[in-house]
């Protein structure tokens, strides 16, 4: 292969045609309100873990629709449920990142 | 014999406030350009947030003004003001005088063709929220695919759209894309169905309970991000790109149909009305109220009254109030000035 | 695809284009990446339709590719443009047509500009005066050289020796056309079909027989993007939206890409091959790659014009392939003898994209 001093960059762009999210979908059906996050990131602004290690539920929802892997962003939570008693949607965050542990395991 | 008063535009707008004047004692004559009563609403399927018929709604307004005069198919050729009166001709050759004029002219769904990258017209499944209305109402439509694996809905058509010319936000697009997808999910529940939204704009009784129930009940997926490209793939299917605003990313899906929302523009017939009754037209090309916190009803002529979409964006409970509330002025003005 | 509706946009994007009197400008760059495009133009134009198009050799750069660069504020652009406009009012002209599609943006914005702030045009007449004592007139029409050839495009079909059929099935060609980002996405009116379905190439098409290939990534821009390139380090960034396109096209098996902007047939030929020696992969059929024409090669070849005379020898992409198709007759001995019988010797063949 000749070295040009650059290559081929994958594009960035998510490509819904061909997305994994079956941890999501399997999430959904053992949390259904996973599905009524409207974004609005009351959790990230609260959690303790967020300003050091990027943890956010918020984060953790979207990913999983977009078929990546939440794992790393997973283990920063300290499972203080404060997420919990911000949540507008009354979504048991706790238990859904207990329920996505399980999963995952 | 009773006194007339002509509403120019037989939406529900115009129907509704018949009904009250037949209950106030007038005689309502409605001019209607098109053949039907109803307007808007008789050719749509079912009404948010309750799924209720909208066919209903029409068919009972019409028991309810049996005993009004319908001209359909009919336009108003010209007004003169006589004193505090207007003698309305009718290209029918009927000439009507009144004390006042209702203006319920309603408005005109934005054609979307005219936003050229979503491709209306020019791609085989690109339709309209009223091409969808239409197909669930029993039109058969060859872009709707029989089994479809995932459908888009994009909000915002020619709405809040500055290159469009119209900044307005059409109010009812939101919970109607929410409404149509349900109303697709519960067709083929295996279907995937993405909404395309800038802001969710969920203002209404029950609407964000049903922004809710989309979610939850039914598992549409709202996605953040403006629509901004549509191609057509080689089987024929719709490529559409915009930028995933949560993630950050560019996101691209190909789908069997992409439903554009397409707004609520002035119906375009008014501009000549308008002209002849020297009535004022708003910078958003709606007529013109004569204020917009108390007297959106009112026009700038004594004796001309508005109700509905003509002089912005509503929805059908809207609608309704301003017909009940344009009747009671009609009335009120008719009793003091004459 | 309904092809009433795209024909409902493109009446809608109706340009007036003089029949003749033009005054030509050249691109910078054009005659080194394909040297015989800018001749078949004024061949086409002057020998084939006998056409009145003068040009001067006074004629600069317009400063387009500067100011898209940004290393010249776009008032330097104005006032080189202004002593472009001050040849043509010169030279008795006022149709004026540039041959490079940043050129026609860079004229179009300009002539905008100044219609916006006719100080600022003041200020320019100002300065020109001041610098080299000239004046001039805007031109009454602007257009790009393939507006004209799309406007003559009947005529030269009437003229044709060869069609965009494949000779052996009958059936047309299949042509991808790529226009310049510069053409019409800032001014749609100003194009030729308009931003999103130009109309300006798939005219041409049509009339010389051949089929339009819309695919998904057809609007997308070539990936040069100047800057992009020019910093080398930037040109992993250049090739990978050429490949995103390439890769896109890939389904319908085009014959030919045809452009009418400086950097896109050079950068969709040329990336072709540094796309094969990185992957392995070609877009073309047994190994080859796509050619890439610009319009005025692709005019040439439709007239009859010999192949190795309109420079498609300079080709990374063999274009052999499509001249087999369409039944032209080559030399293939003949490929690198240059103008003056002399021998240009043979270029080193790629790993994996096959040329001759």
């Amino acid at each position: 292969m000749t070295d040009f001093g650059f290559t081929l960059t994958k594009s960035s762009t998510i490509n819904f045609d061909s997305l994994d999210n079956h941890l999501y979908k399997r999430l959904c059906t053992i949390e259904p309100d996973a599905q009524i996050c409207m974004s609005c990131g009351s959790c990230s602004a609260t959690c303790t873990a967020a300003p050091f290690s990027g943890m956010s539920v918020r984060k953790v929802i979207l990913g999983l629709q977009r078929g990546q892997d939440v794992r790393p962003l997973l283990s920063n939570c300290m499972l203080c449920g404060k997420c919990t008693m911000v949540c507008p949607r009354a979504i048991n965050t706790r238990h859904l990142l207990l329920t996505l542990y399980r999963i995952y395991d | 014999m009773k006194e007339n008063i002509v509403i120019i535009g037989g939406g529900i707008a115009g129907m509704e406030a018949a009904n009250q004047l037949l209950q106030l004692g007038y005689l309502p004559i409605i001019v209607e350009q098109t053949d039907h009563l109803g307007g808007h609403v008789a050719q749509w399927h079912k009404l948010f947030p309750d799924m209720s018929s909208s066919q209903e709604i029409v068919s009972n307004l019409k028991e309810r003004i049996k005993d009004a005069h319908v001209h359909l198919e009919t336009k108003v050729k010209g007004i003169n003001s006589l004193g505090n009166r207007y003698n309305i001709m009718l290209n029918n050759g009927i000439n009507i005088v009144t004390k006042a004029v209702l203006m319920s002219t309603g408005f005109s769904l934005f054609d979307a063709s005219k936003k050229e990258e979503y491709g209306y017209g020019v791609y085989d499944h690109v339709i309209t929220n009223g091409d969808l209305e239409a197909w669930f109402n029993g039109k058969t439509d060859k872009r709707i695919p029989p089994q479809p694996k995932a459908i888009g809905f994009v909000h915002c058509v020619g709405s809040r759209d500055l290159k469009a010319g119209n900044s307005q936000c059409s109010k009812v697009c939101c919970t109607t894309a929410i409404k149509q997808a349900i109303e697709i999910k519960e067709r083929f529940p295996d279907t995937e169905v993405y909404c395309f939204y800038m802001d969710l704009r969920l203002f209404g009784k029950k609407y964000e309970d049903f922004y809710i129930q989309a979610q939850r009940d039914f598992g549409v997926h709202f996605i953040r991000g403006r629509v901004s490209e549509v191609g057509e793939t080689l089987d024929g299917l719709v490529q559409v790109k915009a930028e995933d605003t949560l993630v950050g990313k560019p996101l691209k899906v190909t789908l069997d149909l992409l439903v554009l929302m397409s707004g609520m523009v002035c119906n375009s017939q008014v501009t000549p009305l308008a002209e002849m009754l020297r009535l004022e037209i708003d910078d958003d090309d709606f007529l013109k109220s004569k204020d917009n916190v108390y007297g959106i009803i009112e026009s700038n002529r004594a004796g001309i009254f508005y109700a509905g979409a003509c002089t912005g964006t509503k929805t059908i409970p809207e609608t309704v109030s301003e017909a009940r509330a344009a009747a009671l002025c009609i009335h009120n003005y008719l009793k003091n000035n004459f | 695809m309904i092809s009433q509706g795209k024909q409902k946009i493109w009446s809608d994007y109706q340009k007036e284009i003089p029949d003749d009197h033009w005054y030509y400008v050249r691109s910078c760059i054009r005659q080194n990446f394909f040297p015989a495009s800018e001749k078949m133009f004024t061949e086409i134009t002057k020998k084939v339709l006998h056409k009145d198009l003068y040009e001067t050799p006074h004629h600069t750069t317009c400063g387009g590719i500067a100011y898209h660069c940004d290393t010249i504020p776009q008032e330097t652009a104005m006032t080189i443009v202004a002593r472009q406009f001050a040849l043509m009012t010169e030279a008795g002209y006022e149709n004026y047509v540039p041959s490079c599609i940043t050129s026609f943006g860079n004229y179009a914005e300009i002539l905008e500009t100044w219609h916006e702030f006719p100080e600022l045009e003041a200020k320019i007449r100002e300065d020109l005066w001041k610098a080299c004592r000239r004046e001039f007139n805007k031109p009454k029409y602007l257009a790009h050289s393939s507006d004209l050839i799309f406007h003559w495009r009947n005529e030269i079909a009437a003229k044709a020796k060869h069609h965009l059929v494949n000779k052996e099935t009958g059936e047309p060609l299949k042509i991808v056309e790529h226009i310049g980002c510069h053409y019409a996405k800032m001014f749609p009116h100003k194009g030729v079909g308009g931003a999103e379905y130009p109309y300006v190439l798939a005219g041409m098409i049509d009339s010389w027989g051949g089929q339009v290939i819309d695919y998904p990534e057809r609007r997308h821009c070539c990936g040069y993007g100047f800057r992009q390139y020019h910093v080398k380090a930037n040109r992993s960034y250049s090739i990978s939206n050429t490949w995103k396109k390439f890769e896109s096209m890939e389904p319908y098996h085009p014959d030919a890409i045809i452009t009418n902007c400086p950097g896109c047939p050079y950068f969709l030929d040329r990336w072709q091959y540094v796309i094969a020696e990185q992957t392995g992969k070609t877009y073309g059929e047994n190994g080859f790659g796509i050619p890439v024409l610009t319009y005025e090669e692709l005019a040439g070849l439709v007239l009859g014009y010999n192949p190795w005379d309109l420079g498609l020898q300079l080709h990374q992409v063999a274009v052999e392939p499509l001249l087999d198709k369409i039944g032209i007759e080559y030399d293939p001995k003949a490929k690198y003898v240059g103008l003056n019988q002399e021998d240009l010797l043979r270029p080193e063949l790629p790993s994996s994209l096959k040329c001759f």
